[in-house]
């Protein structure tokens, strides 16, 4: 039998990491309140040693092993549950991830946190009077000392409640006769009168003699472990003289009531050998390696069947747990889906125009289907927003010690859901919006207080969805972003010109600049080399935006914004020239044909067009594109009005197509980033059609006119 | 073919018990909790139960007390699957009913071999 | 059975990939292709499909030879036209023009893409003697693309490195946006 455990160690990797969060968690917890999550931390940690064992993560299994003997401590009310010992644990979190790492990695980890927080550890544990350490070493101590082959006498004298136990006086003698042959036989001396038996009682005892066994007393006992409170039991090494002792014995005991039985050992060689074929009965080529292990694989096995779970085992692919009601409503989808295909062919059989009517309600109920089916398995990598809300709690509790600022965490709506994808790319320009709030947005407590303000400062993470999007806020009560401050920097930086006027809004988007950051700025908490222009780099690279809120005295709110999921959309199909464009619908404000009186050409050829009160840019996509359009005047031009960051953009097309959902496809996986196109795919005839992306057209747009504004403005220059 | 339940709270230990057991050619049900535990045997019959000890809801050293007190698994072999092998443990288990214990580091073909003890 | 040494044991990706699998001869198979009057090679182990030439969709403001992509089984693939990135022949696009789908192995990550040639003629053998230095100075492919020389009775056949003519075309394209 060869069992291969190596499939279970992703199930044990993650279900470790989940088990460290828990701790996280309810450490955090712990303090606030004393509650009962000590017992969930110590089960946790309980079940990452066990299964770290079992994988032979000894780094991990000695580690925790600490770490539970604390816990162990504290859950039983032997320790009082410390601040000092909590701070101890929560380092203790981070190290064991550490240590699963490197187990995995098959290295030892060299981080000095690691023994420094063992010795903290151990530190705590001797301070405590008593004496705690489980006894989990003592399997150590095997007498290796009887290896010829010795024979064995048993009496085994059972108390007459051992079935009670669930024991069973013939499995362990089955358990006996793998060790060695056996000869049994039992006495039924006690046996009371019929009428007095007791049904759940046993009466019975036995004499065994193992003849020509390797197995040492510690073997025969190891038989017994479970039942030797429930029995007397007395093992002797019969040497020859005994032996013919126990025959006379045998001999007298024949003369009374007894039986005898004889059972044959099915594996008559040693417990060594019988264990191997037990574990690998396929190969002949079995190599036994120690005493103590039973026996290893033949290298031939690990080639060949253990390939498939290895190459399960490689941590990049990464998994998603879903529930099951999710998967059971694929299966229904996929069933319906099954029947209407079938309804659709028999019907394809011979047809004829008499049956169109069918065949569109059949084509309705297909895209419906389909519709639902994509629903769906969307569905399947929605999380909701607490596995990315999950780090803050222990971020705060960081910070606040590092800050010396009183911090609060305030978390809404963190069940909402997201995409794993975007999920897993927002959780690092979160954390960054997160201590930045921390370290610029909150006053320190003297401030706080002498601005009347209570001491503590709280950032709340609020989680919703709008439309097809959902917006992820950091706020923080703090003194909101000094405008005057942020303005004379930029200009310092030369990102400004001096003098301009800006709207609140611009001046806060000068944050996000590249460069803006400066070194005197720089703490060991938010400067970290990454800067807020990445932060904002990475959102626009989800499809998402950010804007920033602020109050003076009252505090700061960055706001970001984000797709539900990168893998569709909803688009309005649209035709410039030869080329099909798809516009996001969530961009669209609505589209007209333009009329000729509501055109007004202003400030050096912009072409701005009246909607109701606003006075629209146009911008003719052929134009950004450098396509050939059939429509390049924009008297009577189809518009489609985007609208984004508040700025709303007319986009000049030929013709307004389909609207529909498409799959959003990569043209960077073959091909690059191409400005003003965030993705292309594929339409129903199989053509590729570009996805526009509209701040990005925005941006080139506004990098358009700048060029001609600077070349405009040098030439004046020139002139005076 | 003998029928096992296993009740563990670890995924990772639940799936490698049940896959053990199962490549050797025994039935197994889990359960993910005593409390689940307890349901799961009150609808079926066992030949024998293999519980962790720590899990929330219901441990396993209730679990294997109400299970006795349920007339079809008064003789049931119950094994404790524990980290902790100190006689502490061991006198716990017993006075709840248990009939034996198993030692973490979990390794397959002990366990297999063990439960030869109990079942066969 | 062991678990920690049977840890040891298992094999890291990708580790027993290729095993037994023995080439006939030394030689490598090159496709040859016909840009207007000359002929190129390819190692064939990277060339994925050849396709009849159908229109692209445009990419808004790339480079000229850049023709545009294509949906191939649901990839998204570049189609470049090796003609007008080399300055040799004419453009034209007829029945016989095809494209030579490529796959490119860049960084650990395979890229795919199509190259638009005026025809595919054959598979070449050539061992690794064969092939010839191209000489310093010459035409106007840059160095960096040809990986050497070979000849064929009476022809030159100019063997390109795939690699580069992914890294040369981005680069080009970068440079054309500025």
């Amino acid at each position: 039998m060869s069992i291969d455990l190596a499939q279970f160690l992703p199930t044990f990797l993650e279900e470790s990491y989940e088990g460290l969060e828990i701790m996280e968690t309810g450490l955090l917890n712990l303090q606030s309140s004393e509650d009962d999550s000590i017992h969930s931390i110590f089960r946790a940690a309980h079940s990452i040693k066990g299964g770290a064992g079992t994988f032979g993560f000894n780094q991990v299994t000695e580690f925790t092993h600490l770490v539970e003997t604390l816990l162990d401590e504290m859950r039983d009310g032997r320790r009082e549950i410390l601040k000092s010992d909590i701070e101890i644990l929560l380092q203790s979190v981070d190290c064991i991830r550490l240590l699963i790492d490197a187990d995995h990695n098959k290295i030892v980890c060299e981080d000095e946190s690691i023994s420094k927080v063992e010795s903290l550890l151990n530190e705590s544990l001797n301070s405590s009077s008593t004496d705690t350490q489980p006894q989990n070493e003592n399997k150590s101590e095997k007498t290796q000392t009887a290896t010829d082959a010795q024979s064995w006498l048993i009496n085994f004298t059972p108390q007459p409640h051992l079935v009670q136990t669930g024991n069973d006086p013939l499995f362990l003698f089955n358990a006996l006769a793998d060790l060695a042959d056996l000869e049994i036989v039992c006495n039924t001396s006690e046996l009371p009168a019929f009428s007095d038996i007791e049904p759940k009682e046993l009466y019975l005892s036995w004499q065994i003699k193992l003849t020509s066994s390797d197995a040492t007393e510690d073997d025969i006992k190891e038989v017994f472990e479970w039942v030797e409170d429930e029995c007397t039991l007395e093992i002797t090494l019969l040497t020859n003289e005994a032996i013919s002792d126990v025959q006379e014995d045998e001999a007298v005991n024949n003369d009374t009531q007894e039986q005898s039985i004889q059972v044959q050992s099915t594996q008559p060689e040693s417990e060594q050998s019988s264990k191997q074929e037990l574990a690998e009965p396929l190969s002949p080529t079995a190599i036994t390696t120690d005493t103590n292990v039973l026996t290893t694989k033949p290298q031939s096995a690990i080639m060949g069947k253990d390939k498939a779970p290895a190459a399960k085992a490689k941590p990049d692919v990464g998994s998603i747990r879903v529930g099951v009601d999710k998967v059971d409503m694929l299966i229904n989808l996929v069933g319906e889906l099954v029947i209407t295909q079938s309804m659709l062919s028999e019907l394809g059989n011979d047809f004829d125009l008499s049956k169109v009517e069918k065949l569109t309600s059949g084509l309705d109920q297909l895209l419906q289907n389909t519709k639902e089916l994509q629903e769906s398995v969307m569905r399947i990598r929605m999380l909701p927003i607490s596995f990315a809300f999950n780090r803050f709690p222990r971020l705060i509790h960081d910070l606040s010690i590092k800050t010396g600022k009183q911090i609060e965490l305030v978390i809404k709506g963190e069940q909402t859901e997201l995409d794993k994808t975007v999920m897993e790319q927002i959780g690092d320009p979160l954390v960054h919006l997160v201590r930045n709030a921390a370290d610029h947005g909150i006053e320190s407590t003297e401030v706080r207080l002498a601005n009347g303000k209570s001491e503590k400062g709280t950032i709340s993470l609020n989680a919703y969805h709008v439309g097809g999007s959902i917006v992820i806020e950091v706020n923080d009560d703090g003194g909101g972003i000094n405008r005057e401050a942020v303005l004379n920097k930029a200009i310092e930086k030369g990102i400004v010109e001096p003098n301009s006027s800006l709207t609140d809004a611009q001046v806060f988007d000068l944050l996000f600049e590249p460069g803006f950051s400066t070194a005197s700025e720089v703490t060991d908490i938010s400067g970290r080399g990454v800067g807020m222009d990445v932060v904002k780099k990475n959102i626009q690279s989800l499809g998402g935006r950010i804007q920033v809120e602020s109050e003076p005295g009252k505090g700061s709110c960055f706001k970001v914004n984000l797709p539900l999921t990168l893998a569709i959309l909803d688009g309005q199909l649209v035709r410039v020239g030869t080329e099909v464009y798809i516009i996001p619908l969530i961009t669209i404000v609505e589209s007209l044909q333009a009329k000729a009186e509501l055109i007004n050409r202003v400030s050096g050829n912009m072409v701005l067009y009246r909607l109701r009160e606003d006075n629209v840019p146009v911008l003719p996509i052929y134009q950004l594109f450098n396509l050939e359009a059939q429509c390049t005047e924009i008297e009577n031009a189809l518009l489609v009005v985007v609208e984004f960051d508040g700025q709303k953009v007319g986009l000049m097309v030929d013709d307004l197509l389909a609207q529909q959902q498409v799959v959003i496809k990569s043209l960077q996986d073959n091909y690059q980033q191409v400005d003003g196109i965030s993705g292309a795919t594929i339409l129903g005839d199989g053509s590729v059609a570009m996805i526009l992306d509209i701040p990005g057209m925005i941006t080139m747009a506004l990098k358009q006119s700048k060029i001609a504004q600077k070349t405009a403005v040098n030439h004046n220059v020139e002139v005076v | 073919m003998p029928k096992f339940l296993i009740v563990d709270d670890s995924n990772s230990i639940r799936q490698m018990v049940s896959f053990t057991l199962k490549s050797a050619g025994y039935d197994v049900v889990e359960a993910s909790d005593g409390l689940q535990g307890l349901q799961t045997a009150k609808g079926e019959n066992f030949d024998l139960v293999i519980s962790d000890v720590n899990m929330p809801n219901m441990n396993g050293i209730e679990l294997c007390k109400e299970l006795r007190k349920l007339p079809t698994f008064e003789f049931t072999p119950i094994l404790m699957l524990t980290t902790e092998s100190s006689g502490d443990m061991k006198v716990r288990g017993k006075e709840a009913g248990a009939t034996g214990w198993l030692v973490k580091p979990f390794n397959p073909d002990k366990l297999l071999a063990t439960i030869k003890r109990v079942v066969r | 059975m062991d678990i920690q040494s049977l840890a040891k044991d298992i094999p890291a990706q990708g580790e027993q990939s290729l095993e037994g699998i023995e080439f006939i001869n030394n030689a490598e198979q090159y496709l040859t292709f016909v840009l207007g009057n000359e002929q190129f090679a390819i190692d064939i182990l990277c060339v994925e499909e050849i396709r009849n030439w159908e229109r692209p969709t445009q990419i808004p403001n790339s480079p000229n030879y850049v023709k545009g992509v294509i949906n191939m089984r649901g990839i998204i693939v570049p189609i470049i036209d090796l003609r007008m990135k080399f300055g040799i022949g004419q453009c034209t696009y007829t029945v016989t023009t095809v494209v030579v789908v490529l796959t490119i192995e860049v960084e650990h990550k395979s890229k795919v893409i199509g190259f638009v040639v005026d025809a595919v003629s054959d598979v070449l053998n050539a061992e690794a003697d064969d092939i010839k230095k191209a000489p310093a100075f010459g035409g106007s492919i840059p160095p960096e693309f040809i990986t050497g020389l070979v000849n064929q009775d009476n022809n030159v056949v100019t063997l390109l490195t795939p690699e580069a003519l992914y890294k040369i075309e981005k680069h080009q394209i970068d440079g054309c946006n500025q």
